[in-house]
């Protein structure tokens, strides 16, 4: 699993020269068509067609599909979930890689795959067990209700389940770089009079800072872009519990495509933000 | 098989790795490719191989031109410097993997194959280790199943690189030997790369001394040693004292024995076993050497003598001679001594 | 038990640690089994081997397994050709690997779904010169899967072809191994452990998918429905204890073929390692 998240210097994709290890043109040229037409067919088509879709009625319509209040509250929510969750599990990624990587204990292994655990569950299921729990029939169900509290079907439920799904980004992204640098720079800064948090700050957190950075962005890409789990909690309520990619659904469903176009073009956008961003720290951490 | 090597040029960008090598090596040979890191030694072995390809030049194998061949098809057993054994197969496997890949009319039968690697490894004093992996092997027995590997499919030429480049010191001195007496019975024609010129004496029989992609000297261990071409390969090859004349009191050196006579050149090497010293009887005050220390080398002592330049400098000169000729002298630290230089190599 | 007495915040950071993993992800997870133990065995397989799930199950692992399949071939072609050629473009298409991970699941699906549906350019395409439909059968769903799964094969084999040692392909060219022998015999044992990783993880993946799927799949019911819509379907039918069982043996079915894949790459592993106990010498 490690290999998924870890990321590669596009620096090292150089191709060798060494005369033993060239293959004859005709393999080469051969591999490259087929590899770059596999990716053309799979991932440069459909991010050409979303921008195709959402331009298709003219920008125009492109404009009024963004400017429906539907639209811009699928956004508002898309953005207070984000800010909630990309947080709280910011602060956590950095907890948790801190307690596994500067100290032994019992049952770390175990620990470590424990936060691994929401990656390999399916997001319909990652919504059905809030369900379970917070839903008319659920643990909760009667106490919620009684106090009049909704969590299913409402904004809480979301974020809950996005908790869920985004949990592992940054912990993942930390725990193995922290366990090969070692504890050496933290302990002469300790050992040099600076407080705990002192060394944190000026020793721990300027060499984990740019796969700290990294980990937040896959975290809000998909905090931003979650849809079976949170799906499964918002009941689709428009205007009030549809995020945008719950908001993209409903409209392409509607047979609105330029909506659901315009939609998925923002989330379209942010995954090529996204993309870029995760390529310049890339580079960065490879010039570390 | 002889190999002879016609105006071999290489370059990695504006880098020249080899320029204009000339190189002919008789069958039979144990040559040592010698010379420092970068000045591509192991990029001539490379090309002797086929796994580079040379800019310019011709690569001779028993006088026929294998220039454009593969390396697949040019009958070298290669012996990589971190070995490149294949760590998903058994050592029986590696061992036996050039047979496996001769096409299929060539490929012998699997009995022939299995009789073949248990001698190979028999030859190299490892078949007990037969179905092990090679990350379960120690250095020194990676290199030698390398070796084996190299030699099932009866190469006609072995180059090995860095042979001994990553093995302990104590390994690596049983593994010099054992190279030596395996090369006398194989007979095989075989080039080894080193920058231990130790070594190089030692193992091989002619010793190629190679500096900025350039052959400096070629010859048997012996004469290099005695006869240095020049003042690079005086300096690599053993220890040597290094006198600039300009610089040096050419009186003082006179009565050494380095008369003005013998003068070919302004600097002079003289090994410190050339150097002889007795305790000093004079008084004179300027341009006396002093013992500063010594050191035991086993039967050999090192002598550090420190001479006081007329011009108020000193410079440290080295000296050796066997224990008990040096317990002879009753030398204390500090005592002066007269020095007599017997032979000394001169260049410019 | 710190490793090192000086470091501080042990107990800070692994209280907050264990108490957010309980209370996000340990007590959530935990409702699925304690909601199974409302269901008596016989009530379970009268759920599971109703029709309309057994042929769920059937598209979904039989979709995400050929997607994977489809998936690990090319992407090892992909990987391959990122790592050892050089070409125009390399470093764009080096970035593009991730979109799957960076697209919004849903965006992924309306996209697809427009793509091959019978009057999008491609499906119209494939039906007009092969005659075949892909969008709402089970072949879309492959095609959603597909492209899901490109990442995980990508980036799990790059780095292995990355470290591979080079010398051990030369070693193999001047024992007179032709190119295709060192392929076949030398580099891809090698490589074979990462690819069926990538491999297990896309599979994984695939048989929990659901965004990307539901708008091409046309969720037919015993054709091209697959598991999570049909928790989706129980659960907005208010049936969560038929949700439940559902999600709990797929979520079981997906953990015991992640393990036996495990097992096999630690066989494979081990073999190479049985003997190290002995001493060396």
């Amino acid at each position: 699993m490690n290999a998924i998240a870890q990321p590669i210097n596009p620096a090292r994709l150089v191709a060798r020269q060494q005369k033993v290890l060239q293959d004859a043109d005709w393999v080469r040229w051969g591999l490259v068509a087929i590899a770059v037409g596999f990716i053309t067919l799979f991932i440069c088509v459909p991010l050409g067609l979303v921008i195709f879709q959402a331009f298709s009625k003219g920008i125009a319509a492109y404009w009024s599909a963004l400017s429906q209040p539907d639209t811009l509250s699928a956004i508002k929510l898309t953005l207070l979930t984000a800010l909630v969750t990309v947080p709280l599990n910011t602060v956590f990624g950095v907890a948790a890689a801190w307690a596994i990587t500067r100290f032994e204990f019992k049952g770390k292994s175990l620990l470590t795959t424990l936060i691994d655990l929401p990656f390999s569950v399916s997001p319909v299921i990652s919504g059905l067990i809030f369900v379970l729990l917070f839903g008319a029939q659920g643990w909760f169900g009667e106490w919620l209700s009684a106090h009049d509290v909704k969590i299913i079907f409402a904004v809480p439920g979301i974020i809950l389940a996005t908790l869920f799904i985004t949990f592992p980004f940054v912990a993942r992204q930390l725990i193995p770089l922290m366990q090969e640098m070692g504890n050496q720079e933290e302990e002469a800064a300790l050992s040099l009079g600076a407080s705990g948090w002192r060394t944190f700050w000026s020793v721990t957190i300027p060499n984990i800072k740019w796969a700290l950075l990294y980990g937040v962005l896959l975290c809000n890409a998909r905090a931003m872009g979650e849809f079976g789990a949170v799906s499964v909690v918002s009941g689709h309520i428009r205007g009030l519990t549809n995020t945008l990619p719950l908001h993209v659904e409903v409209s392409y469903n509607d047979y609105d495509v330029v909506g659901a176009f315009a939609g998925a073009s923002i989330l379209a956008g942010l995954a090529i933000v996204t993309l870029i961003l995760k390529t310049a720290l890339e580079w960065r951490q490879a010039n570390r | 098989m002889s190999i002879l090597l016609s105006n071999i040029s290489k370059k990695f960008g504006t880098f020249t790795a080899l320029d204009n090598i000339n190189l002919e090596i008789p069958e039979g040979e144990l040559v040592a490719l010698l010379g420092p890191s970068g000045c591509g030694k192991t990029t001539l072995l490379r090309i002797i191989a086929g796994l580079e390809s040379a800019d310019q030049g011709r690569v001779l194998l028993s006088g026929q031109d294998r220039t454009d061949h593969d390396v697949s098809q040019r009958g070298i057993g290669f012996v990589f410097q971190h070995y490149a054994l294949f760590r998903h197969m058994t050592v029986f496997e590696n061992v036996a993997f050039g047979l496996r890949v001769k096409p299929r009319s060539e490929r012998p039968g699997e009995a022939v194959i299995r009789k073949k690697v248990h001698d190979l490894l028999n030859l190299v004093q490892l078949d007990w280790l037969h179905d092990r992996y090679p990350d379960q092997l120690s250095g020194g027995q990676r290199q030698r199943i390398a070796l084996a590997r190299a030699l099932a499919v009866e190469p006609s030429v072995l180059l090995l690189d860095e042979p001994f480049g990553a093995l302990d010191a104590s390994v690596r001195k049983d593994l010099r030997q054992w190279l030596r007496n395996l090369h006398h019975d194989l007979n095989v024609t075989s080039i080894f790369v080193t920058h231990d010129q130790e070594e190089a004496m030692e193992v091989a029989s002619q010793v190629v001394v190679l500096n900025h992609g350039q052959i400096e000297q070629q010859g048997a261990p012996g004469d290099i040693y005695d006869n240095p071409a020049n003042a690079f390969v005086s300096r690599f090859i053993g220890q040597t004292n290094v006198f600039y004349l300009e610089e040096q009191d050419v009186d003082w050196l006179q009565t050494a024995g380095l008369s003005n006579a013998q003068r070919q050149g302004k600097v002079a090497h003289v090994r410190p076993h050339d150097i002889i010293i007795e305790k000093s009887l004079a008084d004179g005050d300027d341009g006396f050497v002093t013992l500063k220390d010594w050191q035991h080398l086993g039967s050999l002592i090192r002598i550090e003598l420190v001479k006081n330049g007329s011009n108020g400098g000193t410079a440290s000169i080295y000296a050796e001679m066997p224990n008990d000729q040096f317990r002879r002298l009753h030398l204390s630290r500090g005592d002066k001594v007269d020095l007599r230089i017997r032979h000394a190599h001169w260049f410019h | 038990m710190s490793k090192s007495s000086i470091m501080p915040g042990f107990r800070p950071t692994i209280g907050f640690t264990l108490i957010y993993l309980g209370l996000v992800v340990l007590i959530p997870l935990s409702t699925l089994v304690f909601k199974s133990f409302q269901l008596n065995w016989d009530d379970y397989v009268h759920i599971i081997t109703n029709k309309r799930v057994l042929s769920s199950f059937r598209v979904s692992f039989s979709t995400s397994l050929a997607a994977a399949l489809i998936a690990g071939f090319f992407g090892f072609i992909v990987a391959w050709v990122l790592v050892r050629y050089s070409f125009y473009g390399k470093r764009f298409f080096h970035a593009l690997i991730d979109l799957p991970f960076a697209l919004p699941t849903a965006v992924a699906g309306i996209v697809l779904a427009t793509i091959f549906q019978p009057s999008g350019f491609l499906g119209k395409l494939l039906i007009d010169t092969f005659g075949v439909q892909v969008a709402f059968k089970p072949l879309g769903i492959v095609m959603a899967l597909i492209f899901i799964s490109i990442p995980f094969v990508v980036r799990t084999v790059e780095p292995v072809l990355l470290e591979f040692e080079s010398s051990m392909e030369e070693a193999a060219s001047s024992l007179g191994a032709t190119r295709l022998q060192v392929f076949g015999k030398i580099i891809f044992p090698n490589v074979f452990p990462a690819l069926l990783t990538g491999f297990a993880l896309a599979f994984a993946r695939g048989v929990g998918e659901y965004g990307s799927v539901i708008f091409i799949a046309g969720n037919i019911p015993y054709v091209s429905e697959i598991v999570p819509l049909l928790i989706v379907t129980k659960l907005e039918q208010y049936d969560e204890v038929g949700a439940t069982a559902i999600a709990l043996t797929m979520l079981v079915i997906s953990f015991v073929l992640l393990l036996l894949i495990n097992l096999l790459q630690l066989c494979g592993c081990a073999s190479a390692q049985d003997n190290s106990k002995e001493v060396r010498t």
